[in-house]
């Protein structure tokens, strides 16, 4: 129905769009490989060498250990609760179905500094347990937040199953478990990898609720913002960041292929 | 398989089935047995924490002895209303969650609209990846990236210094904030808006131009009332968002938001947790009014 005009318009705006998106990114990749310690463009020269010695960098290296540790854990955790929250929800009805799906939402529907305030308080002034700021914290924040992530990959691939392929299965003599082993689980497995992938990146970057449960220790990210409000290491901090890209990147292009028939991949 | 390893094993798989048969039998026992770990944890991690916080935002800080006091007091509160610079802080915050709102959906709506109803297959799966990665990628990164942009030695001047234009001073300002904040939040608003738009059947277009309707009266009486949830739902995310954060503030700003305060209350030097709780009630509040609405106006199933 769009006339020639409009087309082309919608064609020039979206095309503006998408170097408005790209080309801080692309921009900030080309910094790591500023020869000058000042960063200013053009870039004075073409150098890998700040690679290593971000490479050599102890804290840097600390911080990417321990965003690692939290990021793996907090995926573990976040795919044992959202699939088994995505089976109840698309496998029963019952009262409060919807709250469920809500109260999961909640903690990235939240404004960050919300939920990163609130676990600090806990953590610290809770009745029952107090808690050290430390990996266990960060987890814990990480995961109470990634479990929406596996949750709805799972619950968008379970809505596109039909439950007669487990009926099936259990009329053919299958028990609970191997029903889910041989049936349901091959039928997820790629939404589960997806959302597990997806939980994983966005861990490793998060750094708003971080700061609020992490102490004194260093994730990644935290180490970047350290050193950005001080404006210190900063050819580390490019390498650092061109780092952290990939790593975010290289999951969600891989989860983007995973889920293409429910496409999912909303972050939230 | 041999005969003994099948027999050390048919207890343990015997148990599996009686427990599997149970199961099986009650339905609602396999519910519990799914909700129970996942709802523990959100109630015993996430509301509980919120509840702690509604709490200590009534507490007070000892002003001797900085320790915590928790004895029920207004008195946070009435600071936050009586000071005007708090209140000046709230409502910057707003108004510029509102700016970046709206920005977003001017610059993601015919974006969308191309995406959902003018690009062929493949070009709508590219740009689907093209909007995807830079929503998932580094958000850190990206604040960054527009830091060095914006400097006065950066990228932003070269251009416009090689196209003969007057050079621009925006770093560390309100415009630098607005800038940056729609940038890393535009995706959130794509994305809604373009599932919006792709679940208008054609007929509906059809039957518009067919009942003697313009294009552009269909586009504004059809598929403009269409796409609003979506709007609303990725409206939700930009709002939130930027009412939350207090990083890019930080970095590429030089005046407080809600988020720096409550930051300073809580890990910086002025450390009075009961205040920033208080504080942190503000942008809650206006979420839960902005949730009632957006609900009201169908967003939530476009979400």
């Amino acid at each position: 129905m769009e006339t020639r005009a409009a087309r082309i318009s919608l064609s020039i705006w979206t095309l503006a769009v998408v170097l408005f998106l790209w080309l801080p990114l692309v921009l900030i990749c080309v910094y790591a490989f500023n020869s000058s310690n000042i960063q200013s463009w053009p870039i004075a020269g073409f150098t890998t060498k700040w690679f290593s010695s971000a490479w050599h960098d102890q804290d840097a290296r600390d911080a990417l250990v321990l965003s690692l540790k939290a990021a793996g854990l907090a995926t573990v955790v976040a795919i044992a609760l959202g699939t088994a929250a995505a089976a109840a929800v698309s496998r029963f009805r019952f009262f409060g179905r919807d709250a469920i799906t809500f109260l999961l939402v909640l903690p990235i529907a939240l404004p960050g500094v919300v939920t990163g305030i609130a676990l600090n308080s806990f953590f610290g002034n809770n009745p029952v347990h107090h808690f050290n700021p430390g990996l266990l914290t960060i987890v814990i924040g990480h995961a109470t937040f990634c479990i929406v992530i596996v949750y709805n990959n799972v619950v968008a691939r379970l809505r596109r199953t039909q439950t007669s392929l487990t009926e099936a299965s259990m009329d053919l003599g299958a028990d609970g478990w191997q029903t889910f082993r041989f049936v349901t689980l091959p039928v997820v497995s790629t939404a589960l990898v997806a959302g597990a992938l997806l939980a994983f990146a966005l861990s490793f970057d998060e750094v708003i609720v971080t700061t609020f449960t992490a102490g004194a220790q260093n994730t990644l990210p935290i180490w970047i913002l350290g050193n950005l409000r001080l404006g210190q290491q900063l050819p580390q901090v490019n390498v650092v960041v061109f780092f952290v890209i990939v790593m975010t990147v290289i999951p969600v292009a891989i989860a983007a292929r995973l889920t293409r028939d429910t496409g999912i991949l909303r972050r939230r | 398989m041999n005969a003994t390893a099948v027999r050390a094993e048919r207890p343990l798989g015997n148990a599996r089935r009686r427990l599997s048969a149970a199961l099986w039998r009650r339905p609602w026992l396999r519910a519990v047995a799914l909700l129970l770990p996942p709802l523990g944890w959100m109630i015993v991690f996430y509301l509980a924490a919120l509840a702690v916080l509604f709490v200590s935002a009534f507490w007070s800080i000892d002003s001797f002895t900085g320790k915590l006091t928790h004895t029920w007091t207004w008195a946070n509160f009435h600071t936050i209303f009586s000071d005007p610079t708090y209140r000046q802080i709230a409502w910057r915050t707003i108004w510029m969650a509102s700016a970046v709102t709206l920005t977003d959906a001017i610059v993601a709506f015919p974006f969308a609209y191309f995406m959902a109803r003018i690009a062929g297959p493949r070009q709508r799966t590219l740009l689907f990846v093209l909007v995807l990665l830079p929503l998932w990628s580094s958000y850190l990164a990206r604040i960054y990236a527009w830091r060095l942009i914006l400097n006065h030695d950066g990228a932003l001047n070269w251009t416009l210094g090689k196209l003969g234009l007057p050079t621009q001073g925006w770093a560390f300002t309100n415009t630098a904030m607005w800038i940056v904040f729609s940038y890393i939040w535009l995706p959130f608003m794509i994305l809604p808006i373009y599932a919006a738009l792709e679940r208008i059947p054609d007929s509906y277009i059809e039957a518009s131009r067919d009942l003697g309707a313009r294009n552009w009266t269909t586009f504004r009486r059809v598929i403009v009332p269409l796409a609003l949830p979506g709007i609303v739902a990725g409206s939700i995310f930009t709002f939130s968002l930027t009412l939350g954060d207090y990083i890019t503030p930080s970095l590429v700003g030089n005046v407080d938001f809600i988020g720096n305060v409550i930051y300073r209350n809580v890990l910086g030097l002025t450390n009075n947790l009961p205040f920033a709780a208080a504080y942190a009630t503000i942008p809650l509040l206006v979420m839960g009014l902005y949730l009632v609405v957006a609900k009201r106006l169908g967003a939530f199933d476009a979400l």
